[in-house]
């Protein structure tokens, strides 16, 4: 009996796994290997790859558009997940405390569902400096109409807070998830105690929510690092490169100056942050296994 | 007083999150000429349904010309087809090849299992863009530009995260269900078919929904593989309507009746599934 199961099994092992197995390696194992390959050659997608060695990685340390991308990317994710996991942990921890509405939270994933390009274009006419409505209120406060997405010193943070906006309910309602596995007792003694909300906080829920707190940090953070959409609808990485983040350099390098070879050393470098992030996101997964099902 | 403070602070957010929707809303349904004197007031002095129309390409070329568009062709109707075909394909394929991916791995027994698991999975930590160059290529010589098939391509059969989402879950059904199987004369396909994927309607509806909105929300994919009038996706048009103002403005009543458009589908999505996406999100999400 086991042993005829076994034969089975092991026939139809493969069969269950040949759409994946080829998914995976037409589209993910061999374009790995291809993307590694073009990085060490010239290729502008006419003709074919010649190898040039190090070459690219080496023009790469010399190219100072490549390393203020890498700070724009840098500082990028500083604003956005500094911004978007203070007022995630706000927004869950009021939920948490006050009530467990499905309708908010339908609320609150509402911009989540909504592609970046059209989050991208509702902010852009939202901060547009002459007809936009923020610029109305503001001129109206008598403040002058401000250049959110044209003024260099602004374009940046400006779409850090769009995409905060854009996530924060999302990433509010992880945290939420794992505030409810917080056993209510801890809360209920601590009131007899005479706990305040912020103690309560401090000392029971932040503490508690640690291991979902990290998880959910680094997924918002390789998110962060691979911000493209927002960016290609309303700066395409100007004024004068404020915003031509990481991502949006290797697109413009590929797709702009169809320098392939030079924009995948360029996406090698990306693929070695993005890994090392993944690698911390999968050992988080591992050990809060019961959360995953 | 502590509570009341609570409630203030969420009725904030929940306005901070609405408002802008219903300023697109609103200025769809305001005619063009009317930007720059009527743009105070929540609702439109003299609303209209011409915007919508236009970008629906149920217009003349003049009459979307003299509602401030810039008479190019503009079908939305056509490109939330080719989204709800896009994200439909997607998801269904994949959930179902992965789920039978996930099963093979989580409950039979062949040699390699571990080793092959291992290598699909460390596919996770390559991040999009870096396979995104070769697969443009791959999709460009295999003449698949501008067509749905390779625009589809890359993510109809896998994604690692669905296979190691579905395998955590069908490593938890109980063997007991699947011996009675056996012993009722089922095979390895049987079983998956008649056992395993009735038991696990969450989890595949939790990926099915999740891959959707993904798909939804694609834009450099399709904007490279799928730029062409045929198969361009709603993100691709909004990309393309926005480049193809008439004067130095761009057209924004048009591009906000597109932007409401685009958005209708998931929120209509949003209120038949609200409670199962909403319980779906213990951390399906990885982007």
């Amino acid at each position: 009996m086991s042993s005829t199961r076994r034969r089975d099994d092991r026939r139809a092992a493969w069969w269950f796994l040949a759409p994946v197995l080829a998914g995976f390696t037409v589209f993910y194992g061999y374009p790995a290997i291809r993307g590694a390959w073009y990085s060490v050659t010239d290729y502008t997608m006419l003709g074919t790859p010649a190898f040039v060695g190090a070459d690219n990685y080496d023009r790469l340390v010399h190219d100072s558009q490549f390393w203020r991308s890498l700070l724009v990317t840098l500082w990028y994710v500083v604003l956005n997940i500094g911004s978007q996991t203070v007022l995630a942990l706000l927004v869950a921890a009021l939920m948490h405390r006050l009530t467990r509405s499905v309708v908010l939270r339908a609320t609150l994933l509402l911009p989540w569902l909504v592609p970046n390009v059209t989050v991208g274009l509702l902010w852009m006419w939202l901060l547009d400096t002459n007809l936009g409505f923020v610029n109305h209120l503001l001129t109206a406060l008598g403040v002058g109409p401000v250049g959110f997405l044209t003024d260099a010193a602004l374009a940046l943070p400006s779409i850090a807070a769009i995409n905060t906006w854009a996530y924060t309910g999302y990433t509010a309602l992880l945290l939420y998830a794992g505030m409810l596995q917080i056993p209510q007792y801890l809360y209920e003694s601590a009131a007899i105690d005479g706990a305040g909300e912020w103690r309560m906080f401090r000392a029971i829920t932040l503490p508690l929510l640690r291991p979902v707190l990290a998880l959910v940090l680094v997924v918002s953070l390789i998110g962060s690092f691979q911000i493209f959409d927002t960016i290609a609808v309303t700066t395409q990485g100007d004024p004068a490169g404020a915003t031509r983040v990481l991502y949006y350099f290797i697109y413009q390098q590929a797709f702009s100056y169809f320098q392939m070879g030079y924009a995948s050393a360029a996406a090698v470098f990306l693929a070695l942050i993005l890994g090392a992030l993944t690698a911390v996101q999968m050992r988080l997964l591992r050990a809060s296994r019961s959360d995953l099902a | 007083m502590r509570k009341f403070l609570g409630w203030t602070v969420l009725a904030v957010i929940v306005v901070a999150t609405l408002f802008p929707f219903w300023w697109m809303i609103r200025t769809a349904l305001t005619p063009a000429g009317d930007l720059l004197t009527d743009n105070a007031g929540l609702l439109p002095r003299d609303p209209t349904l011409i915007n919508f129309a236009r970008v629906l390409g149920l217009t003349s070329e003049a009459e979307a010309r003299a509602a401030g568009g810039s008479g190019a062709h503009i079908d939305f109707a056509r490109y939330i087809l080719n989204s709800i075909i896009y994200c439909t394909l997607i998801a269904a394929f994949q959930t179902l090849f992965c789920a039978m991916a996930g099963y093979a791995f989580a409950r039979l027994r062949f040699p390699g299992r571990d080793l092959v698991f291992a290598v699909v999975i460390s596919a996770l930590m390559v991040p999009p863009i870096f396979t995104l160059l070769p697969n443009f290529i791959l999709v460009k010589d295999l003449g698949l530009i501008n067509t749905m098939a390779g625009m589809v391509a890359p993510t109809l059969l896998m994604t690692p995260f669905a296979v190691f989402f579905l395998r955590q879950f069908f490593l938890s059904l109980p063997r007991d269900v699947e011996e009675a199987a056996i012993l009722d004369g089922n095979g390895p396909w049987g079983i998956f078919w008649r056992i395993a994927l009735p038991m696990s309607r969450g989890p595949l509806i939790t990926i099915g929904l999740t891959t959707t909105v993904w798909a939804w929300k694609d834009f450099l994919w399709p904007l490279l593989v799928g730029r062409g009038e045929q198969n361009r996706l709603v993100t691709v048009a909004l990309g393309v309507f926005l480049q193809q103002s008439p004067n130095t403005q761009p057209d924004w009543t048009g591009l906000m009746a597109a932007s409401t458009l685009s958005v209708v589908p998931v929120a209509v999505l949003l209120v038949l599934m609200g409670k199962r996406l909403v319980q779906s999100l213990n951390f399906t999400g990885s982007k």
